[in-house]
């Protein structure tokens, strides 16, 4: 509802961000596609020639695919796990009248700003190393034979230094949402005769599922494209025992410069990353209309 | 100054139309009062007139040039919205002295304007508050000083009381008539609130589903309600409109009772009925009566008439005011 | 209504919920602890935690060494620059769109979100390619141009639901004030909008400072911002902890205070004004 001009202004001041995502998605998009069915190796240029669904072929029933996509489902699983209880927990913690509730919140939200490349170094060298990492003191204090964390579990270590990562932001979107609870709700609740627990399950969990959804989506997005943490601690290994699908990928690119699989692998990617994408838009979507 | 002519202006908002068509004339000085259900296109006639919105066809004349393109800065008009819209970073001195501002006038007449203005509204303590600190009512003047200080062509209210409480909305319908009774200049005001039409207006100009339906003095209204609706809306409480059988003895189709003019009796008279509801308001007492083979029937009686829920009374009709509608809805 | 909290109770949970925070915390603590540590010190068992020879010489060091102020350069002008590119675009696109909503705004928006969530390995191949061809690769040029348009929806989400509070009538009253578009955006839009515009711009600075994968594959030495040369600190079997200490405590404590300040508008922009 505006005048004509008003309107012609907007359409104008709209254009230069429309036309800039619209070329950063058709473009690459559509070269990943064209790649994807070309043999395509960046170490012999001129010999590109059409393979149809060859690149496909290759990729996925490459064992190190399946591998693959079970690590990044592991991965993204366990973090999710991970950040989703913990964040609920420590969101009712900090959330309890306690002393210096700003500093703690601090403490807490403090690790998602820290780079991807130094968390994982950090974690690598410092904490999980098996002979001068601090994990290896305590475990030695305690009398037990330190864990070599990165070589023998390596996507959970992964897993961890990851959702060390990705707590406080679970964390801080529940604690959000929590402080939105209108506290009648509750006091109605206790007016009816409801415990702690049965407030918690029936009121303030419901009130928390639209919080938590985000977050899992969300989250499921980011963590599907996982990388810095990998390259800078195991480098996928040992073998494939950390590889995950960004990974994979990468390694066909920039490795073995096989442009044509690594833009399959792509395709691949992005489908999966899609499916996840439709729900999170649906959600959005729905909470723009009110 | 501030004579406003509309001529054929019509809106559509994609393919629904939501003035279909309107000529209007407002002369000079007149206290305009635009009134009807929501949705009926009052408020976007208004937006009409302040430019904020295009016509779609039509031409808007002020002081006899057309003014259809006119960019709403440039329209000499000045507006009070319903939110009152007031900047919420700025001091109240601010806030009034943003249109001089904007209009290029120097420091020294701002200052002296803004402190009059402020003086007028009883606004002169409050001057560095931000608009967040103050109450509704003050709010309600601040936006009306920032109105004042332009010495508009015309003002244009939106609905300008409904976000007060009860006691301050009959407070500001009396400062803002005071306001128009010194100032003299044209105002056209938008409500769904009939009271207010009928106490503030010179003219009504009564909207429904985008077309005008009346225009006239709030008594004229009232006393000759052009059609069923007009006749519906304006009178509290409402008029009491019957069909069928009462209204064919009549050789009408529909026929309208005002409530304060029913002849309501406790030993007789042209129809029987049962006392249902009754809302005493101490002065008055509006009487909900189901008559028999009618059905309800609202009248408005003294505050002493001692009948209570379930008593039988008899409603008469007074046979000089009484109202007659066709079928189409006009009146006969 | 808040009602009396035995003191207790609230002695028990303050415990519980500093220690949680304090080892959530502790990585981070240790890393600026063990920066001001010799290298002997850093990998010393069993480790020392506050009596230690505090040194600054780590800091000196990694300056000397590796030129670490460049590559501090290098993530302040990927980051800044690429955000603030970025509001250039989106505060027009935001604007329109809060402000003069048509049947296809919301689709455009959530075909903006959609764009996001197109995985970057799915395109590393074209973009990398694509720089290479216009001898890109290693440049501040690509990094400024691709973070940018990877973060756009974001910059273009969280400025729309700041000016989508901005009411529409207080633009309108501008109008009829007399206030002419440039004055509207001046004097009344602009001071409405900077609260707003400000945790956009913060938010995505430690979104772009941050940004690991783009960085990592696309730089070498000369334009590696911060991540890509923390990186590099993980190829050699040599010990150096202190250093890297050294260098991490400086990449994340810019980052750090900045995302103290900004922690309630975090939400708010990685939900996309889902979670408020």
């Amino acid at each position: 509802m505006a005048t004509k001009q008003t309107q012609v202004t907007a359409k104008i001041m709209m254009s230069p961000a429309v036309l800039m995502l619209l070329a950063w998605m058709i473009v690459p998009l559509g070269m990943t596609l064209y790649f994807s069915f070309l043999r395509y190796n960046l170490l012999m240029p001129g010999m590109e020639e059409f393979t149809g669904f060859g690149n496909y072929e290759f990729f996925l029933t490459d064992p190190a695919f399946l591998e693959a996509l079970g690590n990044t489902l592991l991965l993204v699983g366990g973090v999710l796990l991970a950040t989703v209880i913990g964040g609920t927990f420590l969101a009712i913690l900090i959330d309890q009248p306690i002393w210096g509730r700003g500093i703690v919140r601090l403490l807490v939200i403090a690790p998602f700003f820290v780079m991807p490349t130094v968390s994982a170094l950090v974690w690598k060298n410092m904490l999980m190393h098996p002979v001068n990492g601090l994990f290896a003191w305590i475990t030695r204090g305690l009398g037990a034979e330190p864990v070599d964390w990165l070589a023998d579990l390596p996507l959970f270590s992964i897993t961890v230094i990851v959702a060390w990562g990705w707590l406080p932001f679970a964390t801080l979107i529940i604690l959000t949402a929590l402080q939105s609870l209108d506290s009648e709700q509750k006091e109605a609740a206790e007016m009816d005769g409801a415990g702690p627990i049965s407030i918690f399950w029936f009121i303030t969990l419901p009130h928390l599922s639209r919080a938590l959804t985000v977050v899992t989506l969300i989250e499921t997005i980011f963590l599907l494209s996982v990388f810095a943490e990998i390259y800078v601690t195991t480098g996928g290994g040992p073998g494939t025992a950390s590889t995950n699908l960004p990974f994979l990928i990468y390694i066909q690119a920039l490795l073995q410069y096989d442009a044509g699989t690594a833009s399959a692998g792509g395709v691949v990617a992005i489908i999966l990353a899609n499916i996840v994408a439709i729900f999170l838009i649906r959600m959005i979507g729905k909470n723009l209309e009110t | 100054m501030g004579a406003i002519t509309l001529e054929k202006v019509t809106k559509s908002f994609g393919d629904v139309s939501v003035i279909p068509g309107v000529d209007l004339e407002i002369a000079e000085g007149e206290f305009v009062v635009f009134v009807g259900p929501s949705g009926c296109g009052k408020s976007t006639l208004l937006r009409l007139i302040a430019g904020l919105e295009d016509v779609t066809s039509g031409t808007i004349k002020i002081d006899g040039v057309d003014a259809t393109g006119t960019s709403p800065a440039k329209r000499g008009l000045a507006m009070v919205f319903q939110s009152y819209a007031l900047y919420p970073h700025m001091s109240v001195y601010k806030n009034i002295a943003f249109p001089l501002k904007m209009a290029g006038v120097d420091e020294a007449t701002i200052k002296q304007k803004v402190e009059s203005a402020a003086a007028t509204l009883n606004l002169t303590n409050y001057l560095d508050r931000r608009p967040g600190q103050l109450s509704g009512g003050q709010r309600q003047r601040v936006a009306i000083g920032r109105a004042i200080v332009r010495e508009p062509a015309a003002f244009l209210f939106d609905e300008p009381l409904s976000n007060l409480d009860a006691a301050l909305r009959v407070n500001m319908r009396l400062e803002i008539s005071e306001l128009h009774n010194s100032l003299a200049t044209t105002m056209i005001y938008v409500t769904h609130d009939q009271v207010e039409a009928m106490t503030m207006a010179d003219k009504i100009v009564v909207l429904h589903d985008g077309y005008i339906e009346q225009v006239g003095s709030p008594l004229e209204l009232y006393r000759n309600p052009a059609n069923v609706f007009v006749a519906g809306f304006i009178g509290s409480p409402k008029m009491n409109l019957l069909e069928g059988a009462a209204a064919a003895k009549y050789d009408a189709h529909t026929i309208g009772i005002r409530p304060e003019h029913i002849e309501l009796s406790t030993e007789g008279g042209e129809w029987s009925g049962v006392v249902g509801v009754a809302e005493h308001l101490g002065s008055d007492t509006f009487l909900h009566v189901n008559v028999d083979n009618i059905g309800l029937v609202t009248a408005r009686v003294n505050g002493e008439f001692g009948v209570r829920h379930g008593d039988r009374v008899w409603v008469t009709p007074p046979a000089d005011r009484l109202y007659r509608f066709g079928a189409d809805g006009l009146a006969l | 209504m808040a009602r009396a909290v035995t003191t207790q109770r609230k002695l028990a949970f303050t415990i519980i919920a500093w220690t949680v925070g304090l080892t959530l915390f502790f990585p981070v603590l240790w890393t600026i602890l063990t920066s001001f540590k010799t290298e002997g010190e850093a990998i010393a068992t069993p480790p020392t935690f506050f009596f230690f020879d505090w040194t600054l010489e780590n800091y000196v060091e990694v300056q000397e060494r590796s030129n670490y102020l460049r590559h501090a350069m290098n993530s302040v002008v990927i980051s800044v620059g690429s955000t603030l590119l970025g509001l250039l675009v989106a505060i027009p696109a935001a604007w329109s769109m809060a402000f003069s909503p048509t049947k296809r705004t919301k689709d455009i928006l959530m075909w903006m979100l959609s764009t996001k969530m197109l995985p970057a390995v799915g395109v590393l191949m074209p973009i990398y390619l694509m720089c290479q061809w216009l001898g890109l690769l290693d440049s501040l040029v690509a990094l400024v141009a691709i973070l940018m348009l990877m973060n756009l929806p974001i910059i273009v989400w969280m400025l729309y639901t700041y000016f989508k509070e901005i009411p529409g009538d207080i633009l309108e009253a501008a109008r009829m004030d007399g206030a002419s578009l440039g004055k509207e955006i001046i004097y009344v839009l602009t001071p409405m909008a900077v609260p707003g515009i400000a945790s956009t711009l913060l938010l995505n600075i430690i979104l772009a400072w941050n940004e690991a994968f783009w960085t990592l594959n696309l730089t070498a030495s000369k334009a590696a911002p911060l991540t890509a040369f923390i990186a590099s600190y993980s190829s050699p079997e040599g010990l150096f902890w202190a250093k890297l200490s050294a260098a991490s405590t400086l990449a994340i404590a810019p980052i750090l205070v900045m995302g103290w300040f900004s922690q309630k508008q975090l939400v708010r922009g990685l939900t996309f004004g889902a979670v408020k």
